[in-house]
């Protein structure tokens, strides 16, 4: 089936009483991956809400992306542990091995880095957790080893 | 109605239950500041500037929300309540690119106001500050996100009341901004530029994009002849600009002051206007008596034009073919009245003066090229055209009236109602049924498609035939009828649809503030203007009689073809 169809399908399913802008873009996202201008502007006509609004969910909440992501997902993690401990120094080696900012994804669609508040491992701090992945204690020149783990 | 009673700053007051705070503390005699909150347009509770101290509730409460309640002890500006406006204040200005002086809102700005009357004098909060990010993409409003205040009612009146839906917050935290789908620019979003969001933003963080240098250009350039057009509605608004409350029309002493200004010839939009009922007059009956497509629709308003080219492009045949009078003004100055004071096209320059921010859009259509060049080179708002006026010192009100110049200035009763919701229709009917009965006319006010508001019908009987008529203005309230158009529900002749709410005299570049009062005092001006004039129905102008004797022959001929109609194109959303 065509992600186009796979989408049709979900907004025959939705129930429409229940708010269904979010429920909907959430099922697009694991659809696509990340959240296509055509699939948003389909969603929009389907459920007659206009496009500007559509846009502004998308972009109030991280969940979704508006950009495909990469196959492997890094979370650097800059709560007030991992902060104190150097996270900040993790995160410019990451910026600087992968040459993606904050947000962003490496153009062989490899890697997306994002950060975040805390990953509730604060006695491993510095973390950084690669999808299902964490590590604790890194220290920035470890960062390339790490990134090798992954194809 | 059940009445409630409550004490504000002292004093007891009767309201009808379900009336907010913010509206008992009004009839009371009390103005409570308020920001996010506009009458009739939104109440969300969003920004505080309106909260009050109610006796017994541990925190402020926002007034423009919270229901008036039996018994309840208000305090509106208490110590508590200032430094709590104070801060909000502060708190907006410590990210607000100030620039007062050469802000378009200066001396007109809510913020602005409210930080004088509030005396805040520094900014303790030295924050981050969003960098300047100015939209001028469109070609009727510049955005500067910069000075938005986060309030909302631009999205709100885009949304509910026009239901166009250009604008929407997006982001989050301190990077909320007020957005178009995907951030694109605005003038390549689906925005049709009814400027209505700039008529209700508090501040000037969307303004209409000022054109007053490119006129001020032409009038001193020896080589061009430099003629303006001015629309209905402005005669009964400009002089609100000068400090005059609403409704007051004052048409002698505009001419004047753009006589002042130095145009060459001060000419009337209702010249056109006029022009415009005898051409769509026409276009009806061959439509009635061809069978279709019916029912014909105006296409006075630019905005309501694009809308249609956005969101319903399978109706547009149904809109009439005739360009809107500014647009036919336009192509006949630079043709017929150019060719009579022996000039070339490209020798005139063609201003108009305009209640609506849509028109620049309008006449830099390409297909608004019909004498060969632009045929309306620059559209000036009230709100800039008053701005010129203070510029060259002239005092309108102090002038002598004045009258419009020939050929292009004479005009009737019934173009100025125009500029009112259900003025055009009213005005073809006059035509319609002298035209079709041969008989005159006895009573000319149509009163049925009169009033600003919601959607008005009528069923006229015009000799044989039951003329049904119908007359709304807001995009919101058009959409209805179109609806019904398209599901086969609609069995009407002749349906005249205004972008704005009220119609032109609610257009987006009249004065601010326009809310219903101002625009039920406008209307009344214009219909007053009406009553005024000798003439009152556009078929009986001597000057349009002369135009087809000398120049047109006749009514949707080959020359009215090519200059007077259009076609329409569809665009997505
Ligand atoms: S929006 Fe108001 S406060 Fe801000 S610069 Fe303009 S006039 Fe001044
Ligand atoms: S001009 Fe009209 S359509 Fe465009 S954003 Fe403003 S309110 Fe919406
Ligand atoms: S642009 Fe104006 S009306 Fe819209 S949210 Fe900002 S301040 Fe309010
Ligand atoms: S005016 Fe009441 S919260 Fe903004």
């Amino acid at each position: 089936m065509t992600k186009i169809a796979q989408l049709e399908k979900s907004i025959k399913k939705l129930d429409r009483n229940k708010g269904p802008l979010i429920p909907l873009l959430q099922q697009t996202q694991a659809i696509y991956g990340w959240l296509p201008e055509e699939a948003l502007r389909h969603i929009s006509e389907a459920l007659d809400i206009p496009l500007s609004k559509v846009y502004g969910v998308v972009t109030f909440y991280s969940q979704f992306y508006l950009k495909p992501r990469g196959r492997h997902c890094i979370k650097s993690c800059q709560g007030t542990a991992c902060h104190v401990r150097g996270g900040k120094n993790v995160l410019q080696a990451l910026e600087h091995h992968l040459e993606v900012s904050e947000g962003g994804t490496t153009k062989d669609l490899k890697f997306s880095l994002d950060t975040v508040a805390c990953l509730g491992t604060c006695f491993l701090a510095p973390v950084v957790m690669v999808n299902e992945d964490y590590y604790g204690d890194v220290a920035p020149k470890e960062v390339p080893k790490i990134l090798k783990n992954y194809e | 109605m059940d009445k409630i009673t409550l004490t504000i700053d002292g004093k007891e007051v009767a309201v009808d239950k379900g009336a907010t705070v913010l509206a008992a503390a009004r009839a009371a005699g009390v103005t409570i500041p308020t920001l996010c909150w506009l009458e009739g347009v939104q109440a969300i509770g969003a920004c505080r500037m309106c909260v009050v101290e109610v006796q017994g509730a541990r925190t402020l409460q926002a007034s423009c929300v919270l229901p008036a309640a039996q018994g309840m002890v208000v305090k509106t500006h208490s110590p508590r309540v200032r430094e709590a406006r104070k801060m909000i204040l502060q708190l907006i200005l410590s990210d607000h690119r100030m620039e007062c002086p050469t802000c378009a809102r200066n001396m007109n700005c809510e913020l602005q106001a409210l930080a004088k009357e509030y005396g805040i004098v520094d900014i303790p909060f030295e924050g981050a500050k969003s960098s300047v990010r100015i939209d001028d993409s469109s070609p009727s409003l510049i955005r500067d996100a910069s000075k938005c205040i986060l309030c909302q009612r631009c999205v709100t009146v885009c949304h509910e009341i026009q239901t166009v839906g250009a604008l929407f917050p997006a982001h989050r935290g301190f990077a909320t901004t007020i957005s178009t789908a995907f951030d694109l620019p605005l003038g390549e979003a689906a925005c049709v530029n009814c400027g209505q969001c700039a008529l209700v933003c508090p501040v000037g963080a969307i303004v209409e994009r000022d054109d007053t240098e490119k006129v001020w250009h032409a009038l001193a350039d020896p080589d061009k002849v430099v003629v303006v057009q001015t629309a209905p509605a402005i005669r009964a608004a400009i002089a609100e600009e000068f400090g005059q409350a609403p409704g007051k029309a004052v048409t002698g002493q505009m001419v004047a002051a753009l006589r002042r200004l130095g145009f060459d010839k001060v000419f009337d939009t209702q010249f056109t206007a006029d022009l415009t009922i005898i051409e769509e007059g026409n276009e009806l009956l061959h439509r009635v008596q061809d069978g279709g497509p019916l029912p014909l629709i105006t296409s006075c308003s630019p905005g309501w034009v694009k809308f249609i080219e956005h969101f319903y492009p399978e109706l547009l045949k149904h809109v009439s073919s005739c360009k809107s009078p500014q647009q036919m003004f336009g192509s006949i100055a630079k043709t017929w009245y150019a060719q009579q004071i022996g000039k070339k096209p490209e020798d005139m320059f063609v201003v108009s003066i305009m209640p609506c921010t849509a028109k620049k859009f309008e006449c830099q259509r390409p297909e608004m090229y019909d004498s060969g060049v632009q045929d309306v080179d620059v559209v000036l708002t009230t709100r800039e055209t008053a701005r010129m006026i203070k510029q060259a010192g002239i005092n309108l009100l102090e002038l002598e009236d004045e009258m419009f110049d020939d050929p292009l200035g004479e005009s009737t009763g019934a173009a100025v109602i125009f500029g009112a919701s259900g003025g055009v229709m009213e005005a073809a009917l006059r035509t319609v049924y002298e035209v079709v009965t041969k008989k005159p006319l006895e009573n000319l006010d149509f009163e049925d498609v009169r009033g600003l508001k919601g959607v008005r019908a009528a069923t006229v009987k015009v000799g044989d035939l039951d003329v049904k008529v119908a007359a709304t203005s807001g995009l919101g309230n058009a959409r209805v009828l179109l609806d019904a158009i398209r599901d086969g529900k609609a069995d009407y002749h002749f349906i005249e649809i205004m972008a704005c709410p009220g119609g032109c005299l609610g257009g987006g570049g009249m004065p601010i503030p326009t809310n219903w009062p101002v625009r039920e005092a406008r209307a009344r001006a214009i219909y007053e203007e009406d009553k005024r004039l000798p003439i009152r129905k556009s078929h009986e102008n001597p000057f349009i009689k002369k135009i087809y004797d000398e120049f047109l022959e006749e009514p949707l001929g080959e020359k009215s073809h090519s200059l007077l109609h259009t076609h329409y194109t569809k665009r997505g959303v």
